[in-house]
Protein backbone atom coordinates (compact mmCIF):
# COMPACT_ATOMS: atom_id res chain seq x y z
CA UNK A 1 0.00 0.00 0.00
CA UNK A 2 1.20 3.69 -0.98
CA UNK A 3 1.86 5.17 2.56
CA UNK A 4 0.98 9.23 2.52
CA UNK A 5 3.81 11.17 4.52
CA UNK A 6 5.54 15.05 4.19
CA UNK A 7 8.83 15.30 2.64
CA UNK A 8 10.93 17.70 1.45
CA UNK A 9 12.05 17.53 -2.44
CA UNK A 10 15.81 16.30 -1.05
CA UNK A 11 14.39 13.87 1.16
CA UNK A 12 11.95 12.40 -1.21
CA UNK A 13 14.87 11.55 -3.93
CA UNK A 14 17.11 10.23 -0.40
CA UNK A 15 13.92 7.81 -0.24
CA UNK A 16 13.71 6.84 -3.98
CA UNK A 17 17.34 6.06 -3.94
CA UNK A 18 17.17 4.33 -0.52
CA UNK A 19 14.21 2.10 -2.08
CA UNK A 20 16.48 1.74 -5.24
CA UNK A 21 19.37 0.59 -3.46
CA UNK A 22 21.78 1.73 -6.11
CA UNK A 23 25.58 0.17 -6.30
CA UNK A 24 27.62 3.26 -6.17
CA UNK A 25 27.23 7.04 -5.27
CA UNK A 26 30.34 9.24 -5.48
CA UNK A 27 29.36 12.74 -4.42
CA UNK A 28 30.93 15.61 -3.54
CA UNK A 29 28.36 18.30 -1.64
CA UNK A 30 27.14 21.53 -2.80
CA UNK A 31 24.07 23.87 -1.64
CA UNK A 32 21.25 22.56 -1.64
CA UNK A 33 21.79 19.47 -2.58
CA UNK A 34 23.84 18.57 0.00
CA UNK A 35 21.13 16.54 2.24
CA UNK A 36 21.07 14.09 -0.53
CA UNK A 37 24.13 11.96 0.09
CA UNK A 38 24.04 13.56 3.92
CA UNK A 39 20.70 11.37 3.79
CA UNK A 40 21.64 8.33 1.71
CA UNK A 41 24.77 7.76 4.22
CA UNK A 42 22.18 7.87 6.93
CA UNK A 43 20.57 4.98 5.30
CA UNK A 44 23.67 3.30 4.77
CA UNK A 45 25.12 3.92 7.89
CA UNK A 46 21.90 2.32 9.48
CA UNK A 47 22.60 -0.99 7.27
CA UNK A 48 19.25 -0.02 4.99
CA UNK A 49 20.87 -0.04 1.91
CA UNK A 50 24.44 -1.25 0.59
CA UNK A 51 25.46 1.16 -1.59
CA UNK A 52 29.27 1.59 -2.06
CA UNK A 53 29.43 5.56 -0.97
CA UNK A 54 32.80 7.34 -2.25
CA UNK A 55 33.59 10.69 -0.78
CA UNK A 56 35.70 12.61 -3.32
CA UNK A 57 37.14 15.41 -3.47
CA UNK A 58 35.32 17.49 -6.53
CA UNK A 59 32.37 17.58 -8.72
CA UNK A 60 34.74 16.82 -11.76
CA UNK A 61 36.18 13.51 -9.42
CA UNK A 62 32.77 12.47 -8.52
CA UNK A 63 31.31 12.56 -12.41
CA UNK A 64 34.36 10.72 -13.03
CA UNK A 65 34.61 7.87 -10.46
CA UNK A 66 29.86 8.07 -11.17
CA UNK A 67 31.69 6.90 -15.23
CA UNK A 68 34.35 4.59 -13.97
CA UNK A 69 31.63 2.65 -11.82
CA UNK A 70 28.42 2.38 -14.34
CA UNK A 71 31.46 1.17 -16.94
CA UNK A 72 32.84 -1.38 -14.26
CA UNK A 73 28.92 -2.53 -14.63
CA UNK A 74 27.46 -0.91 -11.23
CA UNK A 75 24.23 0.42 -11.37
CA UNK A 76 25.42 4.33 -10.38
CA UNK A 77 24.15 7.50 -9.47
CA UNK A 78 25.75 11.13 -7.78
CA UNK A 79 23.72 14.79 -7.03
CA UNK A 80 25.03 18.19 -7.27
CA UNK A 81 23.66 21.71 -7.70
CA UNK A 82 25.00 24.50 -9.84
CA UNK A 83 29.14 24.75 -9.51
CA UNK A 84 29.36 21.29 -8.83
CA UNK A 85 27.54 20.40 -12.22
CA UNK A 86 30.01 23.38 -14.33
CA UNK A 87 32.82 21.35 -12.73
CA UNK A 88 31.91 18.00 -14.00
CA UNK A 89 30.85 19.59 -17.50
CA UNK A 90 33.81 17.79 -19.30
CA UNK A 91 32.86 14.42 -17.72
CA UNK A 92 29.12 14.64 -18.83
CA UNK A 93 29.67 15.08 -21.83
CA UNK A 94 31.96 11.92 -21.63
CA UNK A 95 28.84 10.26 -19.67
CA UNK A 96 26.62 10.45 -22.69
CA UNK A 97 29.31 9.90 -25.30
CA UNK A 98 30.28 6.38 -23.61
CA UNK A 99 26.63 5.65 -23.19
CA UNK A 100 26.45 5.24 -19.52
CA UNK A 101 23.31 4.89 -18.26
CA UNK A 102 23.93 7.02 -15.10
CA UNK A 103 21.21 9.18 -12.83
CA UNK A 104 22.15 12.53 -11.66
CA UNK A 105 19.84 14.08 -8.95
CA UNK A 106 20.29 17.94 -9.91
CA UNK A 107 18.98 20.37 -7.52
CA UNK A 108 18.45 23.52 -10.19
CA UNK A 109 20.74 26.92 -8.00
CA UNK A 110 21.88 29.26 -9.91
CA UNK A 111 25.98 29.70 -11.36
CA UNK A 112 27.51 33.03 -10.33
CA UNK A 113 27.95 35.52 -10.82
CA UNK A 114 27.13 37.70 -8.94
CA UNK A 115 27.90 34.82 -6.43
CA UNK A 116 24.48 33.54 -5.28
CA UNK A 117 22.86 29.88 -4.32
CA UNK A 118 19.29 30.19 -4.99
CA UNK A 119 17.41 28.95 -7.63
CA UNK A 120 16.89 28.80 -11.30
CA UNK A 121 17.81 26.76 -14.09
CA UNK A 122 21.46 27.96 -15.06
CA UNK A 123 22.96 25.05 -14.59
CA UNK A 124 21.54 22.46 -15.93
CA UNK A 125 20.41 24.49 -18.79
CA UNK A 126 24.70 24.96 -19.45
CA UNK A 127 24.48 21.41 -19.72
CA UNK A 128 21.49 21.11 -22.25
CA UNK A 129 23.73 19.92 -24.87
CA UNK A 130 25.82 17.59 -23.08
CA UNK A 131 23.80 14.41 -24.47
CA UNK A 132 21.88 14.16 -21.46
CA UNK A 133 18.64 13.05 -20.88
CA UNK A 134 16.79 15.65 -18.25
CA UNK A 135 13.49 15.61 -16.59
CA UNK A 136 12.50 18.47 -14.37
CA UNK A 137 9.69 18.45 -11.58
CA UNK A 138 7.11 21.15 -10.27
CA UNK A 139 7.18 19.78 -6.51
CA UNK A 140 8.92 16.56 -4.64
CA UNK A 141 6.31 14.00 -5.35
CA UNK A 142 7.20 14.17 -9.17
CA UNK A 143 11.19 14.36 -8.51
CA UNK A 144 10.44 11.01 -6.26
CA UNK A 145 8.30 9.86 -9.35
CA UNK A 146 10.62 10.97 -11.77
CA UNK A 147 14.14 9.80 -9.95
CA UNK A 148 11.97 6.22 -9.89
CA UNK A 149 11.38 6.57 -13.76
CA UNK A 150 15.41 7.22 -14.58
CA UNK A 151 16.95 3.79 -14.30
CA UNK A 152 14.17 2.42 -16.51
CA UNK A 153 14.56 4.72 -18.63
CA UNK A 154 18.06 5.15 -19.05
CA UNK A 155 18.89 1.54 -19.14
CA UNK A 156 17.12 0.75 -21.61
CA UNK A 157 18.41 -1.26 -24.53
CA UNK A 158 17.42 1.39 -27.48
CA UNK A 159 18.68 4.42 -25.17
CA UNK A 160 21.80 3.91 -22.78
CA UNK A 161 22.38 7.58 -22.17
CA UNK A 162 22.68 9.24 -18.40
CA UNK A 163 19.89 10.78 -17.16
CA UNK A 164 19.14 13.97 -15.14
CA UNK A 165 16.19 14.35 -12.94
CA UNK A 166 16.40 18.13 -12.26
CA UNK A 167 14.25 19.59 -9.03
CA UNK A 168 14.01 23.72 -7.98
CA UNK A 169 17.01 24.54 -5.43
CA UNK A 170 15.06 25.20 -2.13
CA UNK A 171 11.63 25.79 -3.80
CA UNK A 172 10.98 22.05 -4.29
CA UNK A 173 14.40 20.52 -2.46
CA UNK A 174 13.47 22.34 0.80
CA UNK A 175 10.06 22.92 1.36
CA UNK A 176 7.80 20.26 3.04
CA UNK A 177 5.07 19.12 1.31
CA UNK A 178 2.86 16.22 1.00
CA UNK A 179 3.65 12.98 -0.54
CA UNK A 180 2.45 9.57 -1.35
CA UNK A 181 5.94 6.80 -1.56
CA UNK A 182 5.17 3.54 -2.92
CA UNK A 183 6.21 0.09 -1.07
CA UNK A 184 9.68 -0.95 -1.28
CA UNK A 185 8.88 -4.10 -2.94
CA UNK A 186 6.64 -2.24 -5.89
CA UNK A 187 9.60 0.37 -6.64
CA UNK A 188 12.04 -2.52 -6.67
CA UNK A 189 10.37 -4.67 -9.19
CA UNK A 190 9.66 -1.60 -11.00
CA UNK A 191 13.21 -0.56 -11.57
CA UNK A 192 14.48 -4.23 -11.42
CA UNK A 193 17.61 -5.56 -11.23
CA UNK A 194 20.93 -4.10 -13.27
CA UNK A 195 21.98 -6.98 -15.77
CA UNK A 196 23.88 -4.52 -18.48
CA UNK A 197 25.16 -6.30 -21.50
CA UNK A 198 28.75 -5.28 -21.48
CA UNK A 199 30.57 -4.78 -18.92
CA UNK A 200 34.83 -3.76 -17.76
CA UNK A 201 34.42 -6.05 -14.80
CA UNK A 202 33.52 -9.24 -17.03
CA UNK A 203 35.69 -12.08 -16.45
CA UNK A 204 36.93 -13.55 -19.86
CA UNK A 205 34.96 -10.94 -22.12
CA UNK A 206 37.37 -8.37 -22.63
CA UNK A 207 35.96 -4.95 -23.46
CA UNK A 208 37.38 -1.19 -23.62
CA UNK A 209 35.48 2.55 -23.07
CA UNK A 210 35.92 5.45 -24.24
CA UNK A 211 38.73 4.67 -26.64
CA UNK A 212 40.23 7.56 -29.28
CA UNK A 213 38.45 7.51 -32.12
CA UNK A 214 40.19 9.38 -35.17
CA UNK A 215 37.56 11.74 -37.62
CA UNK A 216 37.53 8.53 -39.55
CA UNK A 217 34.90 7.20 -36.80
CA UNK A 218 33.67 10.19 -34.22
CA UNK A 219 30.90 11.69 -36.54
CA UNK A 220 29.28 8.75 -36.68
CA UNK A 221 29.73 8.02 -33.30
CA UNK A 222 27.78 11.31 -32.50
CA UNK A 223 24.83 9.99 -35.14
CA UNK A 224 24.49 7.15 -33.03
CA UNK A 225 24.55 9.16 -29.78
CA UNK A 226 21.75 11.39 -31.13
CA UNK A 227 19.49 8.68 -32.26
CA UNK A 228 19.79 7.02 -28.78
CA UNK A 229 18.30 10.31 -27.28
CA UNK A 230 15.66 10.52 -29.75
CA UNK A 231 14.66 6.82 -29.05
CA UNK A 232 14.60 7.79 -25.65
CA UNK A 233 10.94 9.97 -26.31
CA UNK A 234 9.41 6.15 -26.80
CA UNK A 235 10.86 4.70 -23.73
CA UNK A 236 10.17 7.82 -21.67
CA UNK A 237 6.49 7.25 -22.83
CA UNK A 238 6.44 3.85 -21.92
CA UNK A 239 7.72 4.26 -18.76
CA UNK A 240 5.45 6.48 -18.01
CA UNK A 241 2.35 4.43 -18.97
CA UNK A 242 4.08 1.56 -16.77
CA UNK A 243 4.83 3.82 -14.34
CA UNK A 244 0.70 4.86 -14.26
CA UNK A 245 -0.01 1.10 -13.40
CA UNK A 246 1.94 1.18 -10.07
CA UNK A 247 1.24 4.97 -9.17
CA UNK A 248 -2.24 6.18 -10.70
CA UNK A 249 0.44 9.53 -11.75
CA UNK A 250 0.41 9.77 -15.49
CA UNK A 251 3.71 11.24 -16.82
CA UNK A 252 4.58 12.64 -20.33
CA UNK A 253 6.74 15.32 -22.19
CA UNK A 254 4.46 17.70 -20.49
CA UNK A 255 1.28 18.25 -18.58
CA UNK A 256 -1.59 20.37 -20.09
CA UNK A 257 -3.85 22.56 -17.90
CA UNK A 258 -6.39 23.96 -18.82
CA UNK A 259 -5.22 23.90 -22.15
CA UNK A 260 -8.06 22.67 -24.35
CA UNK A 261 -10.01 25.48 -25.02
CA UNK A 262 -7.33 28.44 -24.50
CA UNK A 263 -6.46 31.73 -25.97
CA UNK A 264 -3.62 32.22 -24.10
CA UNK A 265 -0.92 29.28 -23.03
CA UNK A 266 2.16 29.77 -20.31
CA UNK A 267 4.83 27.32 -21.13
CA UNK A 268 7.02 27.00 -17.82
CA UNK A 269 9.04 24.57 -16.46
CA UNK A 270 9.66 23.42 -12.35
CA UNK A 271 8.09 24.45 -8.99
CA UNK A 272 6.55 27.80 -10.91
CA UNK A 273 4.42 25.96 -12.94
CA UNK A 274 2.12 25.86 -9.65
CA UNK A 275 2.11 29.47 -9.41
CA UNK A 276 1.10 29.63 -13.36
CA UNK A 277 -1.36 27.27 -12.42
CA UNK A 278 -2.82 29.23 -9.47
CA UNK A 279 -3.02 32.41 -11.42
CA UNK A 280 -4.74 30.35 -14.35
CA UNK A 281 -7.50 28.83 -11.67
CA UNK A 282 -7.90 32.88 -10.73
CA UNK A 283 -8.82 33.84 -14.14
CA UNK A 284 -10.54 30.72 -15.42
CA UNK A 285 -12.75 32.33 -12.63
CA UNK A 286 -13.27 35.34 -14.38
CA UNK A 287 -13.92 34.06 -17.56
CA UNK A 288 -10.70 34.25 -19.08
CA UNK A 289 -9.56 31.61 -21.47
CA UNK A 290 -6.30 30.64 -20.61
CA UNK A 291 -3.82 27.29 -19.94
CA UNK A 292 -0.54 26.23 -18.50
CA UNK A 293 2.14 23.47 -20.61
CA UNK A 294 4.62 22.45 -18.11
CA UNK A 295 7.37 21.08 -19.73
CA UNK A 296 8.47 18.01 -17.79
CA UNK A 297 11.01 16.40 -20.96
CA UNK A 298 13.56 18.40 -22.13
CA UNK A 299 16.04 16.35 -23.45
CA UNK A 300 14.67 14.66 -25.82
CA UNK A 301 13.09 18.07 -26.44
CA UNK A 302 9.73 17.16 -28.04
CA UNK A 303 9.56 19.80 -30.24
CA UNK A 304 6.78 18.32 -32.54
CA UNK A 305 4.29 17.67 -29.59
CA UNK A 306 5.09 21.29 -28.08
CA UNK A 307 4.30 22.45 -31.50
CA UNK A 308 1.06 20.63 -31.81
CA UNK A 309 -0.19 21.21 -27.98
CA UNK A 310 -0.20 25.12 -28.71
CA UNK A 311 -1.19 25.12 -32.05
CA UNK A 312 -4.36 25.83 -31.21
CA UNK A 313 -4.18 29.13 -28.83
CA UNK A 314 -3.27 32.70 -30.36
CA UNK A 315 -0.20 32.96 -27.88
CA UNK A 316 1.87 31.78 -25.79
CA UNK A 317 4.51 32.81 -23.26
CA UNK A 318 7.75 31.00 -23.33
CA UNK A 319 8.98 31.51 -19.64
CA UNK A 320 12.79 30.90 -19.21
CA UNK A 321 14.82 30.48 -15.07
CA UNK A 322 17.89 31.22 -17.40
CA UNK A 323 19.39 34.02 -18.73
CA UNK A 324 21.09 32.53 -22.07
CA UNK A 325 23.08 35.68 -23.18
CA UNK A 326 22.92 35.21 -26.69
CA UNK A 327 21.00 38.40 -26.78
CA UNK A 328 18.28 36.65 -28.72
CA UNK A 329 16.15 35.04 -25.76
CA UNK A 330 16.63 31.95 -23.11
CA UNK A 331 17.44 28.46 -23.97
CA UNK A 332 13.01 27.88 -23.79
CA UNK A 333 12.86 30.87 -25.84
CA UNK A 334 15.27 29.60 -28.55
CA UNK A 335 13.86 25.99 -28.64
CA UNK A 336 10.42 26.39 -28.58
CA UNK A 337 10.02 29.25 -31.48
CA UNK A 338 11.90 26.98 -33.69
CA UNK A 339 9.54 24.33 -33.03
CA UNK A 340 6.81 26.08 -33.67
CA UNK A 341 8.32 27.31 -37.06
CA UNK A 342 9.40 23.96 -38.15
CA UNK A 343 6.13 22.47 -37.39
CA UNK A 344 4.19 25.94 -38.98
CA UNK A 345 2.57 27.42 -36.06
CA UNK A 346 2.14 30.92 -36.92
CA UNK A 347 1.21 32.36 -33.45
CA UNK A 348 2.71 34.89 -31.34
CA UNK A 349 5.35 33.83 -28.99
CA UNK A 350 6.66 35.49 -26.24
CA UNK A 351 9.70 35.17 -24.34
CA UNK A 352 9.65 36.29 -20.58
CA UNK A 353 13.06 35.80 -18.18
CA UNK A 354 11.59 35.16 -14.73
CA UNK A 355 13.24 34.18 -11.40
CA UNK A 356 16.82 34.79 -11.74
CA UNK A 357 18.32 33.34 -8.87
CA UNK A 358 15.72 32.89 -6.62
CA UNK A 359 13.71 36.31 -7.30
CA UNK A 360 10.38 35.31 -6.65
CA UNK A 361 7.56 34.49 -9.41
CA UNK A 362 4.30 35.52 -8.48
CA UNK A 363 0.61 35.30 -9.34
CA UNK A 364 0.52 38.98 -10.22
CA UNK A 365 3.42 38.51 -12.55
CA UNK A 366 1.36 35.37 -14.53
CA UNK A 367 -1.72 38.04 -14.29
CA UNK A 368 0.49 40.27 -15.91
CA UNK A 369 1.65 38.10 -18.91
CA UNK A 370 -1.53 36.90 -20.09
CA UNK A 371 -2.78 40.47 -19.70
CA UNK A 372 0.25 41.89 -22.00
CA UNK A 373 -0.62 38.99 -24.37
CA UNK A 374 -4.15 39.47 -24.75
CA UNK A 375 -3.53 42.59 -25.36
CA UNK A 376 -0.75 42.13 -28.39
CA UNK A 377 -3.40 40.01 -30.07
CA UNK A 378 -6.80 41.87 -29.50
CA UNK A 379 -5.44 45.25 -29.76
CA UNK A 380 -2.14 44.79 -32.03
CA UNK A 381 0.00 46.20 -29.39
CA UNK A 382 3.29 45.80 -30.04
CA UNK A 383 5.05 43.40 -27.16
CA UNK A 384 8.89 43.37 -26.29
CA UNK A 385 9.04 39.86 -27.65
CA UNK A 386 12.00 38.92 -25.61
CA UNK A 387 11.70 40.62 -22.06
CA UNK A 388 12.75 40.07 -18.02
CA UNK A 389 9.38 39.89 -15.45
CA UNK A 390 9.41 41.02 -12.26
CA UNK A 391 12.69 43.85 -13.10
CA UNK A 392 12.90 46.56 -11.38
CA UNK A 393 13.03 49.26 -13.74
CA UNK B 1 26.18 -5.28 -29.00
CA UNK B 2 29.73 -7.70 -28.96
CA UNK B 3 31.21 -7.35 -32.50
CA UNK B 4 33.74 -8.47 -34.28
CA UNK B 5 36.06 -5.20 -34.09
CA UNK B 6 38.00 -6.54 -36.88
CA UNK B 7 35.06 -6.42 -39.18
CA UNK B 8 34.60 -2.59 -38.81
CA UNK B 9 36.84 -0.16 -40.87
CA UNK B 10 36.71 3.53 -42.04
CA UNK B 11 34.06 2.01 -44.65
CA UNK B 12 31.59 0.82 -41.87
CA UNK B 13 28.75 2.78 -41.81
CA UNK B 14 27.48 4.44 -38.66
CA UNK B 15 24.50 1.89 -37.78
CA UNK B 16 27.13 -1.08 -37.87
CA UNK B 17 29.43 0.80 -35.21
CA UNK B 18 29.08 -0.27 -31.75
CA UNK B 19 27.59 1.59 -29.15
CA UNK B 20 30.04 4.50 -27.74
CA UNK B 21 32.24 2.58 -30.03
CA UNK B 22 33.34 0.17 -27.30
CA UNK B 23 36.04 -2.28 -28.15
CA UNK B 24 35.46 -5.87 -27.80
CA UNK B 25 39.01 -6.90 -28.41
CA UNK B 26 42.56 -6.71 -27.47
CA UNK B 27 45.22 -5.05 -29.74
CA UNK B 28 42.93 -3.15 -31.88
CA UNK B 29 45.46 -0.30 -31.74
CA UNK B 30 47.28 -2.33 -34.60
CA UNK B 31 44.45 -1.83 -37.06
CA UNK B 32 43.84 1.64 -36.09
CA UNK B 33 45.98 3.92 -38.49
CA UNK B 34 47.08 7.29 -36.09
CA UNK B 35 50.14 7.75 -38.82
CA UNK B 36 47.52 10.49 -40.19
CA UNK B 37 48.39 13.06 -37.76
CA UNK B 38 52.31 12.93 -38.74
CA UNK B 39 53.50 16.21 -40.51
CA UNK B 40 57.20 14.86 -40.48
CA UNK B 41 58.36 11.75 -41.36
CA UNK B 42 61.84 9.87 -40.24
CA UNK B 43 63.82 8.72 -42.96
CA UNK B 44 65.96 5.41 -42.12
CA UNK B 45 69.72 5.59 -44.02
CA UNK B 46 70.36 2.18 -43.35
CA UNK B 47 73.53 2.68 -44.84
CA UNK B 48 74.91 5.05 -41.76
CA UNK B 49 73.00 2.29 -39.32
CA UNK B 50 75.06 0.37 -36.49
CA UNK B 51 72.15 -1.44 -35.35
CA UNK B 52 73.16 -0.19 -32.02
CA UNK B 53 69.30 0.16 -31.69
CA UNK B 54 69.00 3.45 -29.10
CA UNK B 55 65.87 4.30 -31.26
CA UNK B 56 63.36 1.61 -30.75
CA UNK B 57 63.13 1.64 -27.01
CA UNK B 58 62.55 5.70 -27.13
CA UNK B 59 59.92 5.60 -29.40
CA UNK B 60 56.27 6.54 -27.68
CA UNK B 61 54.56 4.71 -30.48
CA UNK B 62 56.65 1.38 -30.80
CA UNK B 63 56.89 2.14 -34.69
CA UNK B 64 60.60 1.40 -35.14
CA UNK B 65 60.35 -3.03 -35.42
CA UNK B 66 63.19 -4.62 -34.47
CA UNK B 67 63.48 -7.93 -35.68
CA UNK B 68 66.53 -10.43 -35.17
CA UNK B 69 68.81 -7.22 -33.74
CA UNK B 70 67.96 -5.02 -36.27
CA UNK B 71 66.19 -1.74 -37.14
CA UNK B 72 63.71 -2.25 -39.94
CA UNK B 73 61.57 -0.04 -42.41
CA UNK B 74 59.64 2.46 -40.01
CA UNK B 75 56.00 1.93 -39.20
CA UNK B 76 54.34 4.68 -40.69
CA UNK B 77 50.66 4.03 -39.83
CA UNK B 78 51.69 4.85 -36.48
CA UNK B 79 54.28 7.02 -36.78
CA UNK B 80 53.49 10.49 -35.45
CA UNK B 81 56.24 12.13 -36.87
CA UNK B 82 58.03 13.48 -33.63
CA UNK B 83 61.57 13.17 -34.41
CA UNK B 84 62.84 11.63 -31.09
CA UNK B 85 64.67 8.46 -32.74
CA UNK B 86 66.52 11.00 -35.62
CA UNK B 87 67.88 12.97 -32.23
CA UNK B 88 68.77 9.99 -30.20
CA UNK B 89 70.61 8.41 -33.27
CA UNK B 90 74.77 9.08 -32.41
CA UNK B 91 75.05 8.33 -36.58
CA UNK B 92 72.21 10.53 -38.34
CA UNK B 93 70.95 7.34 -39.60
CA UNK B 94 67.63 8.83 -39.26
CA UNK B 95 66.41 12.54 -41.08
CA UNK B 96 62.99 13.95 -40.41
CA UNK B 97 62.06 15.12 -43.96
CA UNK B 98 59.00 17.47 -44.02
CA UNK B 99 55.03 16.39 -44.76
CA UNK B 100 54.27 12.78 -44.38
Amino acid sequence: MAKKDRMSGNEAVAYAIKQINPDVMPVFPITPSTEIPQMVSNYIANGEVDTEFIPVESEHSSMSAAIGAEAAGARTLTATSSAGLALMWEELLLAASNRMPLALALVNRTLSGPININCDHTDSMGARDTGWIQIYAENNQEVYDNFIQAYPIAEHKDVHLPIMICQDGFITSHAVENIELMDDDVVKNFVGEYKPEEFLLNPGKPMSVGPYAISAYAMEARKNQEIALENAADVILNVGKEYEKISGRKYGFFEEYKTKDADYIMLIMGSAAGTAKEAVDELRAQGKKVGVLKLRVFRPFPAKEIAAALSRCKAVAIMDRCESYNGNGGPLGSEVTAALYRNKVMIDAVNYIYGLAGRDFTVENVFDIFAELDDAVTSGTEVEQYQYIGLRK
Amino acid sequence: MRTDVNKISETTPHQELTEGLMMFAAATSKGFKTGEWRTNTPVFLEEKCKQCLLCAPVCPDCSIPVKNGKHEEFDYDHCKGCGICAKVCPFGAIEMKEGR
